[in-house]
């Protein structure tokens, strides 16, 4: 009997059993989809979170503030931690630098006109803000570093913001109330979207300085002083980076007057983040992996149980075929090929809806997804070998059958 | 056709069980038969034709002795070569008929060669042979029928199209009339006479002295052993009789 026969005849099998086939592979088609869209959400997940990173602009450095809680309660505005003026220590001191940008947020209330919108983001910048976060101005202007040294009450709109305050009218001059004091509106942001949780369209933006005098409460101000969390550098060579990064951590350690390795701040880069995101977010694609192979195991028990089922049933009809000259081999075969195809039928199902599962989510969920070819290939072979695994003990148990005994079963 | 011998069996026995539980099926059977002889095995239940039947068609193997089939010792052969033996060698006829369920009667007669390893017959000459020998059988409109919409008569004349189909040397048939009422019990009968008349080597196992009395001889056993060979002569007459009043 060659291949092409074995493989009729066991399609002809399972197809006299329509039902009991399909609810075999079942568990194969779960388990292959699961895996598929499984990798796909965390394979998006993934790219989002790069991107993310990414936008918030290139060749970005970031200097964060090593806060221990003791220094700051007890030692006020004198030990640890960034401050204000060390953002402009980086961009007069080292070369390479292209921009510098210190950021302070708040919430606060924000009225024009007749319009009244509460719990509005707050973003106080320095000048170099557009440049270093990649953001672009549709209208006006930003404000420049003479006006954040004088606290000038100047706003730049985000761009939904513009249209929900000032409708069609041009908002450039017109006049904003953000708390209770007055800003004039100096420029409007052009559209950005949501990068991440944050909509950029939504906020306001204003001098740093203004933010730290009027809208940090006071009782945190205290403590707080002229700190900083964050310093945005950016740098105007990728090649440059390695060497801007030593620059600043030496220039830091003497203005703060401690050793390097013992530093009150630590600096990144934008491939460090990525890189610890891609570990977590590989760590947790292989669990569910891991959690969608299972279930991928699941199903071969599945395929066997039924299997078994199906030589005790049949083993009459193994009888026949032994009695006009199948030997064990055939039978053997004839067995594991009807357990192959039903995990490959299932594999095949099964990466179908993965695949089309995968693509579903992704248009009608918010959550992004990311087919892996590796994953339909390693989910669609896994079902092979499934397959082959646990066909083998029951193809083995209809092989050894006595022709006697399996003629004469009822 | 020149006679030659198909079954030589020397003291064939089987034994079942072991140490004081051991139990002889068969104890020391020799028979001989030749091409074109159409033998019956009887005997009470327990007298060991079902264990011959078995070995004679090379099911089993026995516990000692030989059994030489067309010229082959196939005494200790394994359960490979046995089963290559069954297919090219043997036909069988069951009692319960023995068909594929759900399955025509073209595929069930062309079942013996999915396992003839013969790689010259294509599908279509596949197809053909089986074709022919439903038409043989008398079956010729019926070969795309499946056992569940044929009457026992006509599954057990699937069954010996498909026992035909490989052209054997010895065809075996066990209560081939067991399971059907006298008038398709006697279509049957005829249907293995003229196979028969036309050269086949038949041997049957059948309880009943009716049916018995259509072959040439009947090997009675009893406890395993022989007890007479009995020749059937006188009784071709009777089966002609039956035959010419239809």
């Amino acid at each position: 009997m060659n291949s092409s026969e074995v493989i009729r005849i066991a399609w002809g099998a399972l197809l006299k059993n329509k039902v009991r086939s399909l609810l075999t592979m079942l568990g194969i088609i779960i388990g292959v989809a699961a895996v598929i869209i499984m990798i796909a959400i965390s394979a998006g997940t993934e790219a989002t979170i790069s991107e993310q990173i990414t936008s918030l602009g290139s060749n970005l450095v970031f200097v964060t503030s090593n806060f221990s809680r003791g220094g700051m309660g007890g030692g006020g505005g004198q030990t640890g931690g960034l401050v204000y003026d060390d953002a402009f220590a980086i961009a007069d001191e080292i070369d390479g630098v292209k921009g510098v940008v210190v950021e302070q947020s708040s919430t606060q209330t924000v009225k024009a006109g007749n319009v009244t919108l509460d719990g509005v983001s707050i973003l106080g910048s320095t000048p170099d803000f557009p440049s270093v976060r990649d953001m672009e101005l549709e209208d006006g202007r930003y404000f420049n570093q003479s006006e954040v040294d004088r606290k000038q009450k100047m706003v730049v709109l985000g761009h939904s913001l513009a249209q929900e305050l000032f409708g069609d009218s041009d908002p450039i001059g017109q006049q904003v109330t953000v708390g209770t004091t007055r800003f004039v509106v100096i420029g409007v942001m052009a559209e950005k979207g949501l990068v991440g949780d944050v909509d950029y369209d939504a906020r306001l933006y204003m001098p740093i300085t203004v933010v730290l005098q009027k809208f940090t409460p006071t009782q945190f101000a205290k403590i707080v002083g002229d700190r900083v969390r964050m310093i945005y550098v950016e740098v105007d060579d990728q090649d440059n980076l390695e060497d801007v990064i030593f620059q600043i951590e030496v220039l830091l350690a003497k203005r703060h007057d401690v050793a390097l390795d013992e530093a009150d701040f630590t600096v990144t880069t934008q491939q460090d983040i990525i890189g610890t995101q891609e570990a977590t977010t590989a760590a947790f694609r292989s669990l569910l992996a891991w959690v969608a192979g299972v279930s991928l195991i699941v199903g071969g028990i599945g395929i066997m149980n039924i299997m078994l089922v199906s030589v005790t049933e049949r083993t009459r009809e193994i009888g026949i075929r032994q009695s006009v000259g199948a030997t064990p081999n055939d039978i053997r075969w004839q067995f594991l090929t009807e357990a192959l195809l039903l995990s490959l039928v299932g594999g095949l199902i099964g990466t179908f809806i993965g695949v089309g599962g995968s693509w579903l989510f992704g248009t009608v969920s918010d959550m992004r997804t990311v087919i892996v070819p590796t994953s339909v290939v390693v989910a669609f072979g896994s079902a092979a070998i499934v397959g082959a695994f646990f066909g083998f003990y029951p193809a083995n148990k209809a092989a050894e059958l006595d022709p006697i005994e399996a003629l004469r079963h009822e | 056709m020149a006679r030659r011998t198909i079954i030589e069996t020397i003291d064939l026995t089987k034994i079942y069980g072991m140490g004081d539980a051991r139990v002889a099926a068969l104890d020391g059977v020799s028979i001989h038969i030749e091409t074109g002889e159409f033998v019956a095995i009887m005997g009470p239940s327990g007298s060991g034709k079902s264990t011959l039947m078995n070995i004679l068609g090379c099911l089993s193997r026995p516990t000692g002795g030989r059994y030489i089939l067309d010229g082959e010792d196939v005494s200790d052969l394994d359960k490979v070569q046995l089963a290559a033996i069954r297919n090219r060698k043997i036909g069988y006829i069951f009692q319960s008929y023995n068909l594929l369920p759900r399955t025509t009667a073209l595929q069930n007669v062309m079942l013996p060669l999915q396992y003839d390893r013969i790689k010259e017959r294509t599908a279509e000459k596949r197809v053909a042979l089986a074709a022919k020998m439903l038409k043989k059988v008398g079956l010729a409109e019926r070969i795309q029928h499946q056992p569940q919409e044929l009457s026992g008569g006509q599954q057990q004349r699937v069954a010996i199209a498909r026992a035909l189909i490989n052209d054997p040397v010895l065809i075996m048939a066990d209560e081939p009339t067991g399971n059907l009422d006298s008038k398709s019990g006697d279509e049957i009968m005829n249907l293995l006479h003229e196979l028969h008349q036309q050269g086949a080597t038949i041997v049957m196992v059948t309880h009943d002295p009716e049916i018995a009395s259509y072959t040439q001889r009947t090997i009675h056993l009893r406890d395993g052993k022989i007890e007479k060979i009995v020749h059937n002569g006188a009784n071709e007459h009777k089966r002609a009789e039956k035959r010419s009043e239809k």
